[in-house]
Formats: structure tokens, C-alpha cells, sequence
């Protein structure tokens, strides 16, 4: 059967997409182990796949990856925490103040462009080299996604619920809490989402350049004893924590509009 | 006196002086005033939040450094570099992912799923591949700026309306002339959303590639200023830093015909 033909068929148009782009994964990995093995790439600058394969079982029984990776989802899930609190309330409140919104969102949008994770030496003077000048990296790469979203979920929402609100009578407090909140979620839960993954990229490169915390330090220590192996698999490890953690969060934003 | 009262009212509607504007200034105040009285209180370690008076003299004596502006100079190639790399690949990918469903369903999930990785975890192995030198900075730079481009480029492609596919093919243009006639000039929104979201992620990871290992670039100088503890420094590295970035953005975005800031 000719490709053309194969992505063509059911099965072909169903799987073939997912079986090309593993297949051309795995031929990528036994080509470096064959240009690595034929002496084309050094393997003191590329180790072979299987090496780094194996270092995976040294990583999670010596260098402890498991405890590490608690260590990072603690300090992303304190970010998380704090984005909700402080950039739902700004957001909210930059929605009920217009002339503040009006004076102050295009800041924030600015603020959104501006390179602030550059900002980790200034924390590390005032945190010290601690789990907090991580968090709160993480904490302010996010706030201006969560804050424009909020203000702009609940700006979204349509102007005959708010009017089916009054008709019954509702405080402002309660159109707020009962319809224009419910109704923005979907926005507030995208604009959370980009939060998150910014402050995860921010936590686990700040961890990496002040070689403290859980991933990141992980990946600079073995940089630095030169386990090339080792170091590619903490990568590799790495990887497959943020995809799967957008994944779920992906997973959740879906079940959630689909809720609201 | 009609004249006084048009003149009266001109100024009061005046964008200069509306209640926006009076907003801004005072928040700006507040902050300014509350920050020179947290510097003088003496609450925090010294230096930490060193006095306005420090941080002026401290931008105007690195605006008129020569060593800064040839520092400057550096992460600029190296951030042009990165963008011309990572961009032209980034188009190329794009075009090709966008112009087939197959390919696209096949590859694009593990772009999907891997532009928004940490990229600064890569720089052990940049360094390995390309050197300590500005070639693993140019390097990491690219892969930073790379994914978002692809991504914009293919979902853009995707949106090109069908009627302009279709006439392009009437006229049996080749591939080439599909591309550069019908394809790009239609894709030029998302293209330049791509491309000022590729500067911003290739700015920062040349810059945090510097901090980290470098002895030259804006990120060498401020992680200099953070070892000598020359707090104003810093702070004026920062906010210079700040303003070019979000300039770079806006004209980046003013060139493409899109709003002046960064949307999410």
C-alpha cells in the first residue's frame, strides 16, 4: 500500500498521524544511537539514547526525582495559589473601579511584555537564596495573564443574565457572585492556565539559575559533576512533568467550559 | 468671553487632563513617594530599595556609559540572531504543518506540548554543543523563539480564507507563488503575532543564558551589579531593560498593524 493510500484508509487517517510522529520520534533516537556508535557525534557531548535511558533508574533511586519533583510542585502550587487569590481579586476589582481599569490595564498588559523574570537577582537580595524568591518569580510571571483575563471574563459576560439578575431583585453583591462570576469562569480558568505555565517555566528556571529547589537544581548539579547522561534524562524528566501537567491542566479547562 | 468658555472647556476635555490621566499621575506618585519613604524608614537592609535620587544618578551614569551600550550591543546580535534562526525555521515549520492536515496531526501535538517547556534547562546542553562563547546564547535564544512562531504560523495558515486558496490555484500559481502571493501576504497578523511573542521568549532566554554564563550582554551586567551588591545599578539596568523591551514590542506590533501591547 502505497503512503498516499495508507493515509487515506480509516485506520490510516485515524492513527497514522500519531504513528508518524512516534515513528519518526523513535528513528530520531536510533539515529543519534548510530551516528554516536559510527563516532559521527561525540558521545562526551551526546551520550547514546540507551545510556541516557538507564540513567532515568539512577536519577529516581539516587538523586531522589520523586522528592525533588514534590519540592517543585510545592513552590508552582503556592504560586498557583497566590495567582488566585491576588490576580482574581486585582482582576475583580479593576473590573468594578472602570476609571482604575481604564488608568491601569494597559500597565498591566505592558507589564505582561516585559522581560520580568530577569528580575531574580533583586529577589534573591531581599527573599535570600530560598524557596520564596522561586515562588515569587513564578508568582509575578503570572499575575498579569490571571488579572487581564478576570477583567476580561467578567466584562464577557451577557448583558440579558445580569438583567434576569435584577428583575429578581439581586444585590450587586449577589449578580457578582451568583452570575457575572460563574459566567466568566471559563476566561478566569484560561487566563489561570497561562498563569500556571508561566510561573511553571519561571520556577523551574529560576530553580535552575540560583541552583536551588527541586528540578531545576536538579539539572544544574548534574550539569555541573558533568553526568552528561544523567543530565539529559533530568531533562527528559522535566519535559515529561510539564507536558503532562498541561495535559491535566488542558483536560480541566475543557471539563470546565463544558460545565459552564 | 465665548472664546474664554470654548477655551475653559477645551481644557477641561483635554485627553491631557482627563480623569485617566489624574489617575495615573496620582498612582505614580503614590508609589514614587511610598518607595522614597520605605528607602529613607530604614525597614529593609540597606540599599535594598535604594533611594529615587540613587536610581536617577544610577540610569543617567548608564546611559552615558560606552561599555553598556556595547553590552547592549552584544544581546542585541545575539537576540537578532536567535529571531532571524528560530524565525525563518519557524515559518518554514509552520507553513508545512498549516499546509498539510496529516503532517500537522502528526507533529504539531509535540510542538503543542513542548513550546511552553522551560527552555533554560536546555542551556547545560547548548553549552555542551555550541560552547561557553555567544553561540550557545544564539542557540537558546532560537529554540525559545522557535515553537511560538511555528504555532502562530500554522494556525494562521489554517485561517486563510479558501476563496484566496482557490483563486491562487485557478491561476495555477506554483508553489512558490502560492506562498509568497497568497499564503503570506494573508498570514501577515498571525506572522507578526508569532514573531513579537518569539521576541519576547528569545530576549529572555538569551538574557537569563547570560546571567547564567557569560562575560559580556545586559545579563552579564546585571548579575555583575547583583555580585557587587550595586543595588542602583541593577535597578537601573532593570528599568531600562523594561522600557526597550516593551518598545521593541510595540513597534514590532505597530509594524504588523496590531495593537500596541501584548494580548493574552
Amino acid at each position: 500500500m502505497s503512503s498516499t493510500a495508507f493515509a487515506r484508509s480509516r485506520f490510516g487517517s485515524r492513527f497514522g498521524p500519531a504513528l508518524l510522529g512516534f515513528g519518526t520520534l523513535v528513528g530520531l533516537i536510533a539515529l543519534m544511537q548510530g551516528l554516536i556508535y559510527f563516532g559521527v557525534l561525540n558521545e562526551f557531548i551526546v551520550p547514546y539514547p540507551i545510556d541516557i535511558f538507564r540513567a532515568f533508574e539512577r536519577i529516581i533511586v539516587e538523586e531522589h526525582v520523586f522528592d525533588r519533583f514534590l519540592l517543585t510542585l510545592q513552590e508552582c502550587v503556592t504560586a498557583a495559589v497566590l495567582l488566585a487569590i491576588f490576580g482574581i481579586s486585582i482582576g475583580a476589582i479593576l473590573y468594578k473601579v472602570d476609571l482604575l481599569r481604564r488608568a491601569t490595564e494597559t500597565w498591566v498588559a505592558a507589564a505582561a511584555a516585559a522581560p520580568t523574570v530577569l528580575m531574580y537577582p533583586l529577589f534573591l537580595v531581599i527573599f535570600g537564596r530560598s524557596a520564596w524568591t522561586i515562588i515569587m518569580m513564578g508568582f509575578i510571571a503570572g499575575l498579569p495573564a490571571v488579572i487581564l483575563k478576570t477583567i476580561e471574563g467578567l466584562s464577557g459576560t451577557r448583558r440579558v443574565l445580569i438583567n434576569v439578575g435584577r428583575s429578581f431583585n439581586l444585590t450587586h453583591w449577589q449578580i457578582f457572585w451568583k452570575i457575572q462570576l460563574p459566567s466568566a469562569l471559563p476566561t478566569i480558568f484560561t487566563g489561570f492556565k497561562l498563569g500556571l505555565i508561566f510561573a511553571l517555566i519561571n520556577v523551574v528556571g529560576v530553580e535552575f539559575l540560583i541552583n536551588f529547589g527541586g528540578l531545576g537544581q536538579l539539572i544544574n548539579d548534574l550539569a555541573e559533576r558533568y553526568d552528561l547522561a544523567g543530565t539529559y534524562a533530568a531533562i527528559c524528566f522535566v519535559i515529561l512533568v510539564s507536558v503532562l501537567f498541561f495535559m491535566v491542566v488542558e483536560r480541566i479547562e475543557r471539563w470546565l467550559t463544558r460545565a459552564v | 468671553m465665548a472664546d474664554a468658555g470654548r477655551l475653559r472647556q477645551a481644557v477641561i476635555t483635554s485627553p491631557a487632563l482627563s480623569p485617566v490621566t489624574l489617575v495615573r499621575i496620582a498612582i505614580i506618585v503614590t508609589i514614587l513617594v511610598g518607595w522614597e519613604l520605605l528607602a529613607r524608614s530604614g525597614l529593609l537592609y540597606r540599599d535594598v530599595v535604594p533611594s529615587l535620587v540613587a536610581i536617577a544618578n544610577a540610569i543617567v551614569a548608564l546611559l552615558s556609559d560606552q561599555s553598556y551600550y556595547w553590552n547592549l550591543g552584544v544581546t542585541a546580535g545575539e537576540v537578532g540572531a536567535a529571531l532571524a534562526i528560530g524565525g525563518i525555521s519557524g515559518v518554514i515549520v509552520g507553513l508545512v504543518l498549516g499546509a498539510n492536515k496529516f503532517l500537522s496531526r502528526a507533529y504539531e501535538p509535540y510542538l503543542y506540548y513542548l513550546g511552553p517547556t522551560p527552555k533554560i534547562i536546555f542551556f547545560p546542553i547548548m553549552i555542551m554543543w555550541f560552547g561557553v562563547g555567544p553561540a550557545s546564547k544564539v542557540a537558546l535564544g532560537t529554540l525559545s523563539c522557535f515553537f511560538p512562531i511555528a504555532l502562530s504560523v500554522a494556525a494562521g495558515m489554517r485561517q486563510i480564507d479558501p476563496v484566496l486558496i482557490r483563486v491562487g490555484k485557478s491561476f495555477r500559481a506554483n508553489v512558490w507563488q502560492m506562498v509568497t502571493k497568497v499564503y503570506l501576504p494573508a498570514m501577515r497578523h498571525p506572522i507578526i503575532n508569532g514573531i513579537r511573542l518569539g521576541l519576547g521568549v528569545a530576549l529572555i532566554g538569551t538574557l537569563l543564558a547570560e546571567t547564567k554564563l557569560s562575560n559580556r550582554g545586559i545579563g552579564f551586567l546585571i548579575i555583575q551589579a547583583y555580585s557587587l551588591f550595586d543595588m542602583p545599578r541593577m535597578y537601573a539596568m532593570l528599568i531600562v531593560l523594561f522600557v526597550l523591551a516593551i518598545a521593541a514590542n510595540t513597534l514590532v506590533g505597530r509594524l504588523g498593524g496590531l495593537d500596541s501591547i501584548k494580548r493574552f
